[in-house]
């Protein structure tokens, strides 16, 4: 969507686009250190963004370094997904109360605040996008996914720098954000730190033209052009991914999966820090007068023994059956679901993962490449 | 003996059987009949026949204390009874009982192993014959094991 | 700044809100299997389905479950299902009570492929509790007697007293339009019927098996053996149907857990051609 020509805005701007989103009243949510960690909560204002922070990412590793400059956005993802604004992590669905002769239903009310996402990048744009198939488009609709979906304001940010376990080259997914976002920032830190501003959608374009900003020139663009290129240049993993979808299809019994089995400690991390994964568990709660009932749904993982039960036991009670079904449904049966994968390349699983296993590594096995752990 | 030979060549285990071999089994067989409830034999009687069943059916059962005889296994046209025949001792290790009137051939399983042990190729198109209902028995068994209708706990 | 306010969107309808019935009747099929007749509590008619979906049942305070409807697809005045007694919310359920409220939400899942079956002859081979979701494809099918060759029941269960649906089966035996036969694992001496697994009636079935349609229920196992005997004589993997169960929470395609492999239990099942998932089912924990 270019009928728009990109734009630049100093700190006063962006600002200024912060607080024309809360006047308008939107929750802003944005990066915030928090924990020694770079998570998404409620931003106020600029000073909540973790200017000059950085995050050193491997297998089984996360740290946040100072760096030596102050940028706004110079790291690259968090344990935090957008997926646990947009599909709660804890949901009432509803409530349920004894009448004299049955019953009667009530359900929750949505929220009526919308959220403006602050520094969505652009892996982070296909896996909100891969959601929305999910939630959107099957034969039922959540109307919970709906709600909170339908009118956020997404402001991307590209990333000036691959984090150590990215990988959104492979899957197409970036680095530099293409559509879905309403306003879109490349953080410039050249002789003036500055920000070029795409614009996305026409919601977009009003609010810029609330905020000081002078059209972009040659320089600024080059300027950006060459932060993208720097973050795709230096990809922590890589996949071959044109021909997953086949490869562990046809490998259900690989014996690389034993070799998993013996490390994957079914934690369920990887689960619960992908921004893709979407599986719920449905939680029954009465009071303990027996009047009143709810039915809840929380964040579920198919790591859990629980997940697959069925007539006194679980389909899946091995850590290799269920390593294997997280795996093959996020790299292959996805596919067949829903039109795409359900990996972004955004490394999380791979940085959270106590053990480090490898998403990049476990693939390349299964395909018979040994050797390099295929650092780009 | 001629009528008998037709309802031995008739007789799903011994379809395509060669005349020459149908022969040489005939002159083991004989006809007999079961009324129901009548037994065909007991546990531990000696395995001195083999039957197949033409029509009716047979219900193969254990005496267990306290439960009654417990039904594991019917036949009906076309089975064989008693694959035991073939293996020393030689005993049955069942009752076999007629829940409806039975007709059936009788092979004596002693006339029937000297000729097999005579004549080797006889010998062998039984035995190719017999196997594969051994093996299907043995299959069926195993599902009935695993006792897939009890409950779930 | 009117340009970044928003209309409220119109959203789509809640899929796990449960509507509320009522049982009118509750009949013992066997000693922990019970068949609930359900209303609408608002009196309007409760839903329409067809031959092998599913419902979930909810019980106030203790849970819901997927049970099958077990039913006349054409009688629109009641929802029959049967359930079994197995843990937590399905004993709750089958101590629901004339009278009693629930919630509902459904139908759900694919449909027996009835129509499939034109022309043809038709093998139902059952398991246990497999008959139950067999049932409404059975009125169906009979409904239509004429528009199908041989029609052939086969079901197998444990013990002769676990015979589900037995007056249902005698009254059928008595219209002499369709071939029944029962088997058990194992019987007292009292029994005169079959005994052994039901894959041993299938290869006496004298049925035309090139232009069969063959659909089967019951425990995994059983099901996988009874299709495989029924493709050994000759019956097509394309026309064999199997009713999969996995462990279902939401029956909407979103929770995730009724998958197997590529397939929502609740939406691409769980009524699915024996083609599509014989690989799978020889496969341990998928």
């Amino acid at each position: 969507m270019n009928d728009h020509a990109a734009s630049v805005i100093t700190h006063e701007g962006l600002a200024g686009l912060i607080d024309g989103l809360r006047v308008e009243g939107f929750r802003v949510i944005g990066p915030r250190l928090r924990d020694q960690a770079i998570v998404y909560d409620e931003i106020e204002s600029l000073a909540d963004l973790p200017a000059g922070w950085t995050d050193e990412q491997e297998g089984g590793h996360y740290r946040v370094r100072r760096r030596e400059d102050a940028a706004l956005f110079g790291y690259n993802v968090g344990p935090h997904a957008w997926k646990r604004f947009l599909h709660p992590p804890l949901l009432r669905l509803w409530r349920a109360e004894r009448t004299g002769d049955g019953m009667t239903v009530t359900a929750t009310a949505e929220p009526a605040e919308r959220y403006a996402f602050l520094a969505v990048r652009s892996c982070e744009l296909h896996a909100i996008a891969i959601q929305d198939r999910v939630f959107l488009n099957g034969p039922y609709v959540d109307p919970h996914y709906q709600a909170r979906r339908e009118g956020a304001f997404i402001v991307a940010v590209n990333c000036g720098q691959a984090g150590g376990t990215c990988f959104c080259v492979s899957m197409n997914t970036g680095p530099k954000a293409e559509a879905g976002f309403d306003l879109s920032l490349t953080e410039l830190l050249g002789d003036a730190h500055e920000f070029l501003v795409e614009v996305g959608s026409e919601r977009g374009a009003a609010l810029l033209a609330t905020v000081p900003h002078v059209p972009a020139d040659p320089k600024h663009s080059t300027l950006a052009a060459n932060v993208i290129a720097r973050a795709e240049g230096n990809m922590g993993r890589h996949m071959q991914s044109d021909d997953v979808r086949e490869l562990l299809q046809a490998n259900l019994e690989h014996p690389r999966w034993d070799d998993v089995a013996e490390r994957c400690l079914t934690c369920g991390n990887c689960t619960m820090v992908c921004p893709t994964c979407f599986c719920t568990a449905v939680v029954d709660e009465n009071d303990l007068a027996g009047n009143a009932a709810e039915r809840k749904r929380r964040w579920d993982s198919c790591f859990t023994m629980d997940f697959s039960y069925i007539h006194g036991g679980s389909v899946r009670g091995s850590a290799r059956s269920r390593y294997r079904q997280w795996m093959t449904h996020k790299l292959a049966n996805w596919v067949d679901q829903f039109g795409t994968s359900g990996c972004v390349g955004c490394g999380r699983c791979i940085t959270w993962c106590p053990v480090g296993i490898d998403i990049t590594e476990e693939v390349r096995a299964i395909r018979g490449e040994g050797g390099s752990d295929g650092r780009a | 003996m001629e009528g008998l030979e037709r309802i031995v060549s008739e007789h799903r285990l011994f379809e395509g059987l060669g005349a020459e071999f149908v022969n040489l089994a005939a002159g083991c067989a004989k006809n007999v009949r079961f009324n129901a409830e009548q037994y065909l034999f007991h546990s531990e009687d000696p395995a001195d026949w083999i039957y197949l069943i033409r029509h009716g059916r047979v219900a193969l059962e254990v005496a267990t204390p306290g439960r009654g005889a417990v039904q594991f296994e019917t036949l009906g046209e076309g089975d064989i009874v008693g694959l035991t025949w073939l293996l020393p001792p030689y005993r049955w290790g069942y009752d076999a009982r007629a829940t409806a009137l039975v007709r059936a051939i009788a092979l004596d399983a002693k006339c029937l192993r000297d000729k097999c042990e005579v004549d080797h190729d006889l010998g062998y198109a039984l035995l190719k014959r017999f196997l594969p209902v051994l093996v299907q028995r043995l299959q069926a068994m195993r599902l009935q094991l695993l006792d897939v209708y009890g409950p779930a706990r | 700044m009117d340009r970044l306010a928003e209309r409220a969107p119109s959203l789509a309808p809640d899929a796990m809100l449960p509507r509320i019935a009522r049982v009118t009747r509750r009949t013992r099929e066997l000693p922990d299997t019970w068949t609930l007749d359900l209303v609408a509590q608002d009196g309007r008619p409760l839903m329409d389905y067809a031959p092998g979906q599913f419902t979930m049942m909810y019980v106030f305070g203790v849970g819901e479950i997927p049970v099958s409807i077990s039913g006349d697809a054409s009688d629109a005045a009641r929802l029959v299902q049967t359930v079994r007694a197995v843990g937590k919310v399905s004993e709750a359920v089958t101590r629901l009570a004339s009278g009693d409220t629930l919630g509902l939400r459904g139908p759900y899942g694919t449909a027996w492929p009835v129509a499939d079956g034109y022309g043809r002859d038709v093998v139902v081979v059952a398991g246990g509790l497999g008959l139950a979701p067999l049932r409404p494809a059975l009125y169906a099918l009979r409904a239509e007697r004429k528009r199908f060759g041989k029609l052939v029941l086969l079901y197998g269960t444990r013990r002769p007293e676990d015979i589900l649906f037995h007056r249902q089966l005698a009254s059928w035996r008595r219209q002499l339009d369709m071939e029944i036969e029962v088997t058990v694992d194992h019987a007292g001496s009292d029994w005169r019927g079959h005994v052994g697994v039901v894959t041993k009636l299938i290869p006496r079935l004298g049925i035309d098996a090139d232009n069969a349609m063959a659909l089967v229920c019951g425990p995994e196992v059983m099901m996988r053996f009874a299709a495989s005997a029924l493709h050994d004589i000759g019956i097509p993997e394309e026309t064999i149907h199997l009713s999969l169960e996995r462990n279902m929470q939401c029956a909407v395609g979103l929770c995730g857990h009724c998958q197997f492999a590529g397939s929502f239990i609740c939406k691409d099942g769980a009524v699915m051609r024996y083609d599509k998932v014989r690989r799978l089912l020889g496969l341990k924990e998928i």
